[in-house]
């Protein structure tokens, strides 16, 4: 396959071994080149990511949103980072200054070091290791780590309560975030990214497991910690939770982090379950492939920020409750009966697509039963502590 | 396979080190006026009270747990599930066993009482 992308990459190879240096040493230089590309376009993304999403959430609140520095306030998350880089970057008494200064690195990094096995087109993929969703899912672990050590080294009680909140939030919903990873995998019938995408030539993955991929989407907002699960840093009971004590490009780089790892999860949805570069026409135009993953990440992004702007932020034990109580049986439930209905589908196609569809179906049945039964059950459960009526009440039901 | 891991290296310390530039620029631009109240820990304009290290809910320490069992179990449920093409049907099966027996565990925490944040 002829692209752009092999094409410099063997110019460049042609050309430093033409210098004479070794192949061997050329191949490590080009991959630190392409890396040091490919980490900088996804740092920088944010600077076009936090004006997109002030505008849309402007637009969902009936704002204007940012629209004075430059043409449509392009250039406001560029005055934004000039005025965040004329900051002093203070350090609060009795922090761990170490600490303190590697959680905004890490949080950064982890995100970075997710594109390094994100199928970009086809062919082009920094690193096709055979493992790639275990290392997706390690990978964000570090970031975890990176908001709960900014909590912990800040000494601050505001900060404190955002790590607690990370360590029950965070750590909870990576459970149904691998549980649902596990059902792409076993479709696959592999961990890599590229071959993940390579099965999805006939149908994306959204058909043949459509709860798999909302329990995905769902427990990953959770794990970037935004939309209606953004407990960790909620300004009405916590200030900014855990990146309180942070001033300058310090806070500056837990903004970045945020910003790119909402970006980079929609990525991960895409490329996992709507098939990333696969498209009409894809294998022949390696270019055309590059753009319907990114025309099908910006749906999961538009979806993602849709979400943030219209949700309420839930409470810590609805939080948990739906996690523990509601997603995670759930996602038991949809691994169990994928792994066994592909095996039963024994015909491969469009057999396999309705074996799956209806499977997920009886799933969701089954799921809204099971809720009304739970409700009724619960409504029952409370109603002789309604009838007592409180003597506070009592006056207002009179006078009305 | 090396080049592989080696491009993951790289892409981390290309994560590190773009924050780092970032953070050390920040620091040669901006002023730097060291004052005791500017220190301070911020808590709504009022002076700290105690230690910051304030006791916290034993119900963190319980999640974390269960989340320790379901997290051992993914590493166990990721080779099942890359090897799916090659498994008959029985062993698929064994693999929903392994599935039921770990719900069973979230079954007793639910009953135990330890879901609930109370």
């Amino acid at each position: 396959m002829v692209d752009l992308f092999s094409g410099i990459d063997q110019f460049l190879k042609d050309l430093l071994i033409g210098l004479g240096l070794q192949p061997a040493f050329v191949a490590v230089l080009l991959k630190f080149a392409a890396a040091a590309v490919l980490g900088t376009i996804s740092v920088s993304l944010a600077i076009v990511l936090i004006w997109v999403e002030r505008k849309l959430v402007a637009r969902i609140q009936d704002r204007l949103g940012p629209n004075r520095v430059g043409p449509f306030g392009l250039l406001q998350t560029i005055a934004d980072a000039l005025k965040l880089l004329t900051k002093e970057v203070l350090i609060p008494d009795g922090a761990d200054r170490i600490v303190f200064r590697l959680a905004p690195l890490l949080v950064v990094a982890s995100v970075v070091a997710v594109w390094a096995v994100m199928p970009l087109a086809p062919g082009l993929i920094g690193s096709d290791v055979n493992v790639g969703l275990l290392y997706v899912i390690s990978i964000g672990a570090v970031g975890t780590l990176g908001v709960m050590l900014a909590g912990m080294s800040s000494n601050n009680k505001y900060a404190l309560l955002g790590a607690f909140r990370t360590v029950a939030q965070m750590v909870s919903y990576a459970v149904p975030m691998i549980l649902s990873l596990l059902v792409p995998t076993l479709l696959a019938g592999s961990m890599g990214m590229a071959a993940i995408v390579e099965a999805q030539g006939q149908f994306p993955f959204l058909l043949l497991a459509p709860l798999a991929a909302l329990i995905f989407l769902i427990s990953s907002i959770a794990e970037v910690g935004r939309g209606p699960f953004d407990l960790l840093e909620a300004e009405s009971e916590i200030v900014a939770g855990y990146h309180i004590e942070y001033s300058g490009m310090t806070f500056g780089m837990f903004f970045v982090g945020e910003f790119v790892h909402a970006f980079t999860i929609s990525a991960l949805t895409a490329v996992i379950f709507l098939g990333g570069w696969q498209g009409p026409g894809a294998q022949a135009y390696p270019l055309l492939g590059l753009l319907y993953f990114v025309l099908k990440t910006s749906v999961v992004y538009f979806i993602v920020i849709w979400v943030r702007g219209t949700f309420p932020r839930i409470r810590i034990d609805q939080m948990n409750a739906f996690n523990w109580k509601f997603i995670t049986p759930l996602a038991l439930v949809v691994l169990m009966v994928t792994a066994v209905v592909d095996k039963l589908a024994v015909g491969g196609g469009f057999t396999r697509l309705a074996f799956h569809l209806s499977a997920n179906g009886i799933i969701v049945l089954l799921t809204l039963v099971a809720l009304r039964v739970y409700a009724r059950a619960t409504r029952q459960a409370q109603q002789p502590a309604e009838e007592i009526p409180s003597p506070v009440q009592q006056p207002e039901a009179a006078g009305g | 396979m090396a080049l592989q891991w080696a491009f993951i290296g790289f892409m981390f310390l290309i994560g590190l080190a773009l924050p780092s530039a970032a953070i050390i620029a920040n620091q040669i631009i901006a002023p730097r006026k060291p004052s005791k109240t500017k220190s301070e820990i911020y808590e709504c304009g009022m002076e700290t009270v105690g230690e910051t290290w304030v006791q916290l809910k034993g119900q963190y320490y319980i999640f974390a747990l269960i989340f320790l069992i379901f997290d051992i179990e993914a590493v166990f449920l990721f080779p099942w599930a890359a090897a799916y093409d090659k498994l008959a049907l029985y062993m698929v099966l064994e693999g929903v066993l392994f599935i039921l027996i770990l719900a069973g565990g979230l079954l007793y925490a639910w009953r135990k009482g330890a879901l609930e944040w109370v």
